[in-house]
């Protein structure tokens, strides 16, 4: 037996300058960041106040730049294939089959669980403490491993750049495709065991989130007084909790199948392929909805803020949020009608399909009649919220189109299908999370991002992507199937061209957000946000400074209206001065940091890496480590460290003064 | 006693963290419940084990009597299936209730409502999916196989 | 013990099957008035989440095998395989085990260190005698010709099966730590915490071997 298992020096891919330069690139960045912290001795304070750090917004912060990094390299995948689509007319184009087939793997493994994931989850992090007006999570050290988790998902798909190959099967590996006969590669192994330490690490955040929403509120704050944006997080954690362990077990039959020769979707001794569509698509339905409940509850955030008006039909929202969180559970059948199910049971799914759109219609419509009659500030977050409304109405008007079995039929897996699911996750999730990110950057940073370039990126963003994908839908009517390496018919070859030249302008969108936030950077005294309230904002996560204190709130708020800050500022307004008076402080117990979940992810590293080459000892010896860990963690004496009195008293006055300032201000006026 | 990190200031809480002394006294007044925490309904011991020694007789009437189904002719045939699962759930409820101290109070309402969406999600699963492959393999069997039948 | 508690006792069902609050009204209560819940509180609910994603986890399996129940590719079925006296003696090892796991939940509440540890000894040893039996029957089964790459119908039995034996045996590690970590730090209130999550996990166990000795074993035997 090889000592390193399967792992030769073949697996570098030495013979394709494609991946071998562009992970060279990788590695040579990575090194000079490296390199640089080290020279600057920003090493010690990354490690005290970012990596080890189990703080809520921190967290959130860390995730939001893993999405932001991982949505370069999956853009990079989007060019690519644009590229290879628009000169594929009867010739090879750059990129081979097997080259091709990865490149369109990758993107939607990494788009779906290492930028949509990720953004969201990092911006419930961010906010979802704050507007419940508490001080943490549940569980802050649960929540570092799970970011750390993620962190090392997203570094296997990416180590399968420069070692080995990825997956040829697609974001979703069908069997028999993805087993052992015809994929011997460490591809799907690679897709699997980075999605099990991720999923490990996105079911403890699900958990970590229903716990907090339903038992850390501030006191007086109802289930009926709870922010969209707390409802939405509830609904896709509750998702999240009962999804995320199908996919859990699907992959591990997979896995069973190709390490130790079992036989659950094979071909021969009775295994049946179909039961794993069925099964992933039994996590994968509800986890569109994980993605999008969220984004809806940004959007409910920054509409009334920026109507300067309460959300219309509030009650309504959550009754439509609940409905589509249990719906969402009756409908995974709609993606594989073609899979001969019979009429009954295409029928019940086709219908429970359209049923789900109505309540997101009664979504729509309470945003829009949230900004009828409001005075409305069209800043940049407003702006992405406008573009979502009328993109996604289309893109989910495509969907209920797709949700018709007849028409499925002749729909299934086109471009018509493509451009539907990009039409909902780019102007649904992807801008939500732009608008939200927007909209809470001064609360995370302190200071406000750029508007001018932020709504050039959103006008940029707005066009390039209908130019990219409104070609799609055309095509998929024209019979163009998805994931096609070259094709024939030189009649598509104008439409592909449009749409490459679509993925430009997302190009120049993409360069001018990273402009942006340079800019902002530079200028960021200029924009500083002094009162922690930049937008004239309605929730709690305003009540307090911008950047929060580690505490985020000297004392817990008292909730009595629907929508706390605004109440509490309406009073001050009209007073003309805080209708608090100072608190009495006290110190204040919060959780210690801990290095738990990094050295977690650190071993997970190590036993994901040395199972799919085999590395058999290794994956003890990661197994071994990761106990460790857990024993180390349990046997600690001290978790909580007392912020001393004179400390919150001096965070706190310094924010009471500003908004004091504010609020006299705003009375004058 | 460490502090309450989230709320040190309320005086309700206060309290409630020198009752929290005492663990047996699980669930307090005004407060949600979790399951599995012994409650304050039982004072003794005694009658801690008491309950727990009903929940094992309970447990294991039922799970004899799902052994003994099998072998013996105590139930008309056919329902005999229809019976073992009747046993198993009646048996799950058992352990809830006498293991896990699970109620439908209020204060549990929350410990309820997940299990019931756990429930729900489970049924949904294992239904649904019997349901669509019984059809798929129906309509999908290789000719071979039909012919089979038919033959 | 409170005061208030014992008065408002007198009269009432003591397991509170289909009963109100005895006080505190809906507003203390899971609708979130009374502010951010105790430690306690959030740490058992957290838990309680996570065996529900179990189950979940669980039911995926239990649905695959009842979808592969029939692809015997020509093997053997359940009548062939199951011995029920084996299953009944795993079946009363592990409510034993539950049952003794119960009573070291009371000798916690009791703080009585000798009876915590030896409820948790009786309790680990009958879920190592569990796993014990169940590797034997693996063994035996692979044995003789039907092990889980033989057929789609025994990949699915041994990984339904095989993946609540993986848990039980995650339990009792965590059984042997809990053991520890009482005999190093004693009932301090965060190690209280885990032993509750330990006994919601080890009593989660034995319902999901309801499901399956009943919906794989017996039933199985039954229906051939």
């Amino acid at each position: 037996m090889h000592l390193l298992g399967k792992l030769t020096w073949q697996a570098i891919p030495f013979d394709q300058p494609l991946p071998l330069i562009s992970g060279a690139a990788v590695i040579v960045v990575a090194l000079a960041v490296l390199v640089w912290l080290l020279l600057k001795g920003h090493v010690p304070y990354l490690w005290r106040e970012w990596i080890t750090s189990v703080d809520h917004k921190r967290i959130g912060v860390m995730y939001c730049i893993l999405a932001a990094v991982m949505l370069l390299r999956g853009f990079i995948d989007a060019i690519m294939m644009r590229v290879q689509q628009a000169l594929a007319l009867h010739g090879a184009g750059f990129l081979p089959p097997s080259h091709f087939d990865q490149v369109f793997s990758a993107h939607g493994t990494i788009m779906i669980f290492f930028v949509a994931m990720p953004f969201v989850i990092g911006l419930m992090n961010l906010v979802v403490p704050l507007q419940l007006g508490v001080r943490d999570v549940a569980f802050p050290t649960l929540n570092s491993v799970s970011f750390w988790l993620t962190a090392a998902g997203a570094l296997l798909v990416n180590l399968s750049l420069v070692v080995g190959e990825f997956a040829r099967t697609g974001w979703l590996p069908y069997p028999p495709l993805s087993e052992l006969q015809y994929s011997p590669g460490v591809g799907v192994d690679y897709y699997c065991w980075a999605l099990q330490i991720s999923g490990i690490g996105t079911l403890m955040t699900g958990i970590n989130f229903v716990t907090t929403i339903l038992k850390l509120r501030a006191p007086g704050m109802h289930y009926t007084r709870m922010p969209m944006f707390c409802w939405t997080a509830l609904a896709s954690n509750l998702l999240i909790v009962a999804a995320f362990p199908i996919l859990t077990a699907t992959l591990a039959m997979l896995l069973l199948d190709r390490y130790v020769g079992f036989h659950f979707f094979t071909d021969t001794a009775g295994g049946n392929s179909m039961m794993f569509m069925n099964l992933i698509w039994a996590w994968g339905h509800p986890e569109v909805y994980i993605l999008v409940l969220p984004a809806f509850g940004i959007y409910s955030e920054v509409v009334p803020t920026f109507s300067s008006k309460p959300l219309f039909g509030y009650r309504s929202m959550i009754y439509a949020t609940m409905a589509i969180c249990l719906i969402s559970f009756m409908v995974w059948l709609h993606h594989f009608f073609t899979m001969c199910a019979g009429g009954d049971v295409n029928g019940f799914f086709g219908i429970m399909s359209m049923i789900i759109a109505v309540p997101t219609g009664v979504k729509i419509f309470n945003w829009l009649f949230t900004m009828y009659g409001g005075t409305v500030r069209f800043t940049s977050p407003l702006l992405w919220s406008i573009g979502f409304i009328v993109s996604f109405a289309i893109g989910g008007m495509t969907g209920v189109l797709l949700a018709v079995p007849p028409a499925d039929f002749q729909l299934h897996n086109s471009l018509f299908l493509v451009a539907h699911f990009h039409n909902v996750i780019i102007t649904g999730v992807l801008f939500a999370a732009f608008a939200g990110s927007t909209y809470w950057f001064p609360k995370a940073f302190g200071f406000v991002l750029d508007e001018r370039l932020g709504k050039w990126a959103f006008w940029l963003w707005l066009i390039g992507f209908w130019v990219a994908w409104a070609p799609g839908y055309a095509l998929g009517l024209e019979g163009m199937t998805r994931r096609l390496q070259h094709y024939d018919r030189a009649d598509w070859q104008p439409m592909l061209l449009v749409a490459a030249a679509g993925v430009l302008i997302l190009l120049v969108a993409i360069l001018l957000q990273i402009a942006q936030l340079v800019v902002s950077i530079r200028s960021r005294e200029k924009r500083r946000d002094v009162t922690g309230d930049p937008w004239d904002g309605r929730n709690l996560e305003w009540a307090t400074a911008s950047p929060p204190p580690p505490f985020n709130f000297a004392v817990l708020p008292n909730v009595s209206d629907q929508e706390p800050y605004w109440d509490m500022k309406l009073r001050a307004r009209e007073a003309g001065q805080l209708q608090t008076s100072e608190p009495h402080y006290e110190p204040i117990a919060m959780p210690r940091n801990s290095p738990t979940g990094f050295v977690c992810a650190f071993f997970s590293v190590i036993t994901g890496f040395s199972l799919i080459w085999h590395i058999w000892w290794l994956v003890i010896v990661g197994l071994a480590g990761a106990y460790a860990t857990f024993v180390v963690f349990a046997w600690r004496d001290h978790d909580e460290a007392l912020i001393p009195a004179e400390e919150v008293a001096r965070l706190d006055r310094a924010n009471r003064t500003a908004r004091s300032a504010a609020v006299q201000r705003q009375a004058v006026t | 006693m460490s502090m309450d990190p989230t709320s040190p200031d309320r005086p309700r809480r206060e309290a409630a963290s020198s009752r929290e002394e005492a663990f047996d006294a699980g669930s307090r007044i005004g407060e949600d419940r979790i399951p599995g925490a012994p409650s304050h309904e039982l004072p003794s011991l005694g009658a801690e084990l008491r309950r727990y020694v009903l929940g094992l007789v309970l447990s294991v009437l039922l799970t004899a009597a799902a052994f003994l189904s099998v072998g013996t002719h105590l139930i008309y045939g056919p329902g005999i299936v229809m019976a073992i699962v009747v046993f198993g759930l009646a048996q799950v409820g058992i352990h809830l209730v006498f293991f896990l101290h699970l109620t439908t109070a209020p204060d549990n309402a929350n410990n309820a409502l997940a299990l019931a969406f756990g429930f729900l999600i489970v049924c949904l699963i294992v239904f649904g999916s019997i349901w669509i492959m019984f059809h798929m393999n129906h309509n999908m069997m290789p000719a071979r196989q039909l012919m089979d039948m038919q033959g | 013990m409170s005061a208030p508690s014992s008065a408002l006792r007198v009269g009432r069902d003591p397991y509170h099957v289909g009963h109100g609050a005895e006080t505190g009204g809906p507003e203390f209560t899971g609708h979130g008035g009374g502010g951010p819940a105790p430690k306690r509180i959030v740490v058992g609910y957290g838990f309680w989440i996570f065996i529900l994603s179990d189950v979940v986890m669980f039911s995926a399996f239990f649905a695959t095998y009842a979808v592969l129940l029939n692809a015997r590719a020509g093997g053997p079925g359940p009548r062939e395989l199951f011995d029920l006296h084996l299953t009944a003696i795993e079946t009363a090892c592990l409510l034993l085990s539950s049952f003794t796991c119960g009573l070291a939940s009371m000798a916690v509440g009791a703080r009585s260190l000798i009876w915590t540890e030896a409820a948790l000894l009786l309790t680990g040893l009958l879920g190592a005698t569990f796993i014990g039996i169940e590797i034997s029957e693996f063994a035996r089964l692979t044995a003789r010709g039907a092990g889980p790459t033989h057929s789609a119908f025994l990949s699915a039995l041994f990984t339904l099966v095989g993946c609540h034996g993986v848990h039980v045996s995650c339990g009792i590690l965590w059984l042997g730590t809990m053991m520890a970590q009482f005999a190093a730090k004693g009932f301090r209130e965060n190690i209280r915490h885990r032993y509750l999550c330990f006994s919601l996990f080890w009593h989660a166990l034995d319902i999901i071997w309801i499901g399956i000795f009943s919906g794989v074993y017996v039933i199985g035997v039954v229906t051939g």
